[in-house]
């Protein structure tokens, strides 16, 4: 292999890895954690090593306004974000997803606000589930980098046309230095062959997109962002299967099942706190308990079928998250209850908040979870996990 | 950009639209007033002309007289706010 091991931060290997991919055109406004990844794409431009612009905006709805003009005149484009920065965009990702515009963004995942926190969790990334995004979440620095490469991948192949978000846990892994291998520039030109726009803006051609349409069209317009999220789950995997072949390390994909086939407990997740529960997992298996887990790498589209297929055995599973949401339940659990429903099973499904704002899970939380789910207890809400009841104050007067 | 991609009547990827869509998508039928131009103490000023957000006013200043297209215009009122003399009243859009 032409590739070697480096001790690098997670937010600089993605710059590199991202520089890799040539992209064109780069804007992007710093926010924590994200900040890493632009300033150091910013010096690898000023340094003459990526021939790109960087367009240096005054907000993140700027940063994702120009990323969408520049893909729309047919040149690969990035951006990335954390946090108020993604909801700040948010606006113009539903825009870039329905103008089927093949932008790759990342985003380092972090809080929002209020309470104010800059530590991880990743309702952010949650809150833009719905827009059309496919969304990729990596568990280590080498995954957020490699996922960056399948992102534009299977953004810009011609099934798909859709913009592709490659989450990574904000200072869990952003800040975090681990051994990487950046990808060969041989390598990766051969993976990433310059993107050919099928439309583009063009003045000697002129166009509109995201035209307006009436309501005899629009519905057949949205349902066309759906209809090309559900196809590009055969190309996450065909891009991946590439991105092995390749590179010559396996890289990308829907999901990993992690000693799982043979689990009585399954456990769901996505993100770093995988690594946490791969290592209590192990720990219990050795004392006999047959636990496994599934990790959702895709996490939209929801790969329904690939799921089912690994859970299938599953006497109950615990779905363990970084999201909630405010007045249902979970994010992820009720979509694991709506795969399992849609096939006719009845598997215990119990959901557990472990996480907001960057709270650490120790590995004796993921057995307590393990535990309890095993012994049969039955959930009857999505639970916050160790909730400190004790600093909750008391009701405000005339509550 | 090949023209066979693009058309008016169907959709594309990302709902490109070839240009002149404006002029097809008629959107008058969204009014709920209609500006009534009563050609009595027009000045010819153009106020009306030119505040319209849809350009669908047109007239002739010399001739004082002015007029809208109900094929596009979505009743906003600006250019009975607008006009110094009062010649031009919104009225309910009945049929």
């Amino acid at each position: 292999m032409a590739e070697k091991q480096e001790i690098l931060e997670g937010a600089m290997a993605v710059a590199h890895a991202v520089a890799r991919c040539r992209p064109e055109v780069i804007a992007a406004y710093p926010i924590t954690p994200q900040t890493h990844i632009s300033e150091e794409l910013s010096q690898i431009v000023a340094d003459g090593e990526l021939d790109a612009e960087f367009v240096k905006v005054e907000s993140e709805f700027g940063a994702a306004s120009v990323i969408l003009g520049a893909s729309a005149t047919g040149v690969r484009t990035y951006t990335a974000t954390s946090s108020q920065g993604l909801l700040l965009m948010s606006e113009v990702l539903w825009n870039i997803a329905g103008m089927r515009l093949p932008v790759v963004l990342a985003c380092a995942n972090r809080s929002i606000s209020a309470p104010l926190s800059i530590w991880c969790d990743h309702q952010d990334a949650e809150a833009i589930r719905d827009c059309g995004i496919i969304q990729f979440y990596a568990e280590d620095n080498q995954e957020a980098c490699d996922q960056h490469l399948i992102a534009y991948k299977v953004a810009e192949d011609r099934r798909v046309l859709l913009p592709v978000m490659v989450n990574l846990d904000g200072f869990l892994l952003t800040h975090v230095f681990e051994p990487t291998i950046l990808p060969d520039q041989q390598l990766a030109d051969r993976y990433l062959p310059p993107y050919e726009a099928v439309l583009k803006l063009d003045p000697a051609n002129p166009a509109t997109f995201g035209a307006f349409t009436e309501p005899d069209k629009c519905m057949e317009g949205r349902w066309m962002v759906h209809d090309a999220c559900m196809r590009s789950l055969p190309v996450i995997e065909e891009a991946s299967a590439e991105f092995e072949k390749v590179f010559g390390r396996p890289s990308g994909g829907l999901l990993e099942e992690y000693k799982s086939r043979d689990a009585e407990t399954i456990l769901i997740a996505k993100g770093s706190l995988c690594g946490t529960i791969k290592d209590v997992v192990d720990e219990m298996r050795e004392e006999g308990t047959k636990v496994g887990l599934l990790r959702i790498k895709t996490y939209r589209p929801w790969p329904t079928e690939a799921v089912l297929k690994a859970v299938s055995g599953a006497k109950q599973i615990a779905v363990i998250e970084r999201g909630a949401s405010f007045g249902a339940g979970g994010v992820m659990t009720p979509e694991v209850k709506e795969t399992l429903y849609d096939a006719g099973m009845q598997t215990p499904v119990s959901g557990f908040c472990v996480q907001l704002g960057g709270r650490e899970v120790p590995p004796d939380g993921i057995r307590e979870i393990v535990d309890r789910v095993a012994s049969g207890e039955k959930q009857t809400a999505y639970e916050y996990f160790r909730l400190k009841t004790e600093i909750l104050p008391e009701l405000v007067p005339g509550a | 950009m090949s023209d066979k991609l693009l058309s008016l009547d169907k959709l594309s990827i990302g709902c490109v639209a070839p240009p002149g869509g404006s002029v097809a998508n008629k959107t008058g039928a969204w009014r709920s007033m209609r500006p009534v131009y009563k050609h009595e103490n027009c000045i010819g000023c153009r106020a009306c002309e030119l505040v319209c957000p849809e350009g669908c006013v047109f007239g002739n200043a010399k001739e004082k007289h002015f007029d809208f297209d109900p094929d596009y215009c979505k009743g906003c009122g600006m250019c009975a706010a607008e006009c110094p003399v009062d010649d031009i009243e919104m009225v309910m859009e009945e049929k």
